[in-house]
């Protein structure tokens, strides 16, 4: 790691004042749990001057809270073991708690911060490798369309090929969730803006400006709700496939649903023709959430090595539904002796 | 030079005129100004396994440096230096983290445990240390302090872990000598249940 000054500011709102362009620093870098910012530094792909540490800002009070309009808050510094165990979570947007507690390890999720999973960058190996200058670095090409490319996109033109790499992001998204922000005119923007698919910019993967930093998120609670992923090692990997499913149910019968799938797109992949189709099924038709499901598929353009992905989308989107409804089939850990 | 103290991690109070003009810029009309650390070393004080190591370190040192480097506790190893193996588990307030991506300065005021904190102070080992020897739980022992503060974690909070629950929580573990069924079984014996496989010596 190159030296740096390291700045305490003491509110999100110093921190954004840090932060901004034309502030002292040439290249600061905004830091919480700091997982894949030390990775950065690690591997020379950051060299900052100052990193501003907004771990801990905000950590004496309660990660999340149930807010007096019904929606709940989550704050920007609540770590992915605390989401995972929260029950306020756990009854009322249950595929946040899920998703959280999929992510990484048990030492990492103790961790890292709900924002630095939204705002992690790829985890693209030819991104991830100082010696390739890829296209996100500024370079000319993207090495995975001839490379190795079996854990890239199954969606999108390019000319980037990476998956985003939250897992919280697809969660927020079905439940209409809000991105609460200092630093800038806006107060806030919605977790469906937050990010752009590679033709609308390459250099990064969100539409937040310099200068503005994540406070809290806000979502809508959805108890019928579920994600499912899998990953080439169940119990720590990058998932290969992930989906989120929210769903409201009425007499048996499912009446909305919002369906985003994640670590298949550049960004997180809303699925509305799913969830198009999802509605009016009764919640007990398995062939009806099978065939929506399939639906996924629709439009998945794979590279050489990477078609195992639209099974694996499929299945999960099946399954992240059925656990929405409480019908999860059994887990390789729970199937296990 | 700045003093990042124990009993105080609000001393951190910028006392070098750089540090003041930076934090005097960036500070508005924020109240108090944000504090500003390097980047050239800072003292340091890390409590470790109940006793406080001094020390001066660059904001850019992480926990597992400072731990091996400075405070010479090299039982926490350094292997992928990435997240990604476990090997340089430590426990901070009690809680289970990867020391390789933590900063040593977000350590301060925090109290932690490394794996020479398991036995306690006259030798006598920690029970998982002693099921790790009934069980032959490492080959070449690389990833065994990791493995082994991991176990404590889980331990400290669930008496009798589930199977599950012992695989769960040392999912951010590798042992790639493959020794995982032995680890689980030291595991099951160290909280008093039956190992899966009855491989024990008697």
């Amino acid at each position: 790691m190159n030296p740096f000054v390291l700045v305490q500011p003491r509110s999100h709102a110093q921190a954004a004042k840090v932060m901004a362009a034309g502030g002292s620093y040439r290249l600061p870098v905004l830091k919480a749990g700091g997982i894949d910012v030390l990775d950065h530094l690690k591997e020379g792909l950051l060299s900052p001057d100052a990193v501003v540490n907004v771990r801990r800002l905000g950590a004496e009070g309660p990660a999340v809270t149930r807010l007096a309009d019904g929606s709940i808050r989550i704050e920007a510094g609540a770590t992915l073991a605390q989401l995972a165990s929260d029950p306020i979570l756990l009854a009322d947007a249950t595929v946040v708690a899920q998703s959280a507690g999929s992510a990484a390890t048990p030492a990492i999720r103790n961790i890292a911060s709900a924002a630095g999973n939204l705002l992690q960058r790829p985890r693209c190996w030819y991104y991830r490798h100082a010696q390739f200058e890829c296209l996100k670095k500024g370079g000319s090409m993207c090495f995975a369309v001839d490379g190795e490319n079996a854990h890239h996109a199954i969606f999108g033109p390019g000319p980037c090929h990476i998956v985003h790499p939250s897992n919280l992001a697809p969660a927020l998204m079905v439940l209409d969730g809000q991105v609460h922000l200092t630093g800038s005119k806006r107060d806030r923007i919605a977790a469906a803006d937050l990010f752009h698919m590679p033709d609308k910019g390459i250099l990064s993967e969100h539409n937040l400006e310099q200068g503005e930093v994540i406070t809290h998120l806000t979502l809508r609670p959805r108890p019928t709700s579920g994600f499912h992923a899998v990953k080439a090692k169940q119990s720590f990997d990058w998932p290969s496939a992930l989906a989120c499913v929210s769903l409201r149910v009425e007499e048996g019968v499912i009446r909305e649903a919002s369906v985003c799938a994640g670590a298949v797109a550049p960004v997180p992949w809303m699925l509305p023709r799913v969830g198009a189709a999802l509605k009016g099924a009764k919640a007990t038709d398995d062939a009806a959430i099978a065939a929506a499901a399939e639906l996924a598929a629709e439009g998945a353009k794979p590279m050489r090595d990477n078609g195992y992905k639209v099974a694996l989308l499929v299945a999960s989107v099946r399954r992240a539904t059925l656990r929405a409804l409480g019908r999860e089939t059994p887990s390789f850990r729970e199937i296990r002796p | 030079m700045q003093s990042l103290g124990v009993s105080a991690a609000a001393a951190s109070v910028a006392a070098n005129a750089e540090a003041t003009a930076k934090s005097g810029r960036a500070g508005g009309s924020d109240g108090d100004a944000p504090s500003v650390m390097g980047p050239n070393p800072i003292d340091l004080t890390l409590t470790v396994n109940g006793v406080k190591h001094a020390m001066k370190v660059e904001p850019c040192t992480t926990l597992l440096e400072a731990l091996r480097l400075h405070a010479g506790l090299t039982g926490t190893k350094e292997i992928c230096d990435r997240g990604s193996c476990g090997g340089c588990s430590v426990l901070i307030d009690g809680v289970l983290a990867v020391s390789c991506l933590m900063l040593a300065i977000d350590c301060a005021g925090a109290s932690i445990t490394t794996v020479e904190g398991l036995a306690k102070a006259d030798g006598t080992l920690h029970p998982l240390q002693e099921a790790f020897i009934r069980h032959d739980a490492l080959q070449c022992g690389y990833c065994t302090p990791g493995f082994l503060v991991a176990g404590a974690w889980l331990m400290a909070s669930t008496p009798k872990p589930t199977l599950p629950q012992i695989q769960q929580a040392m999912a951010g573990n590798i042992c790639r000598c493959g020794t995982y069924t032995n680890i689980f079984n030291a595991v099951l014996e160290a909280t008093g249940q039956r190992p899966l496989i009855d491989g024990t010596i008697a």
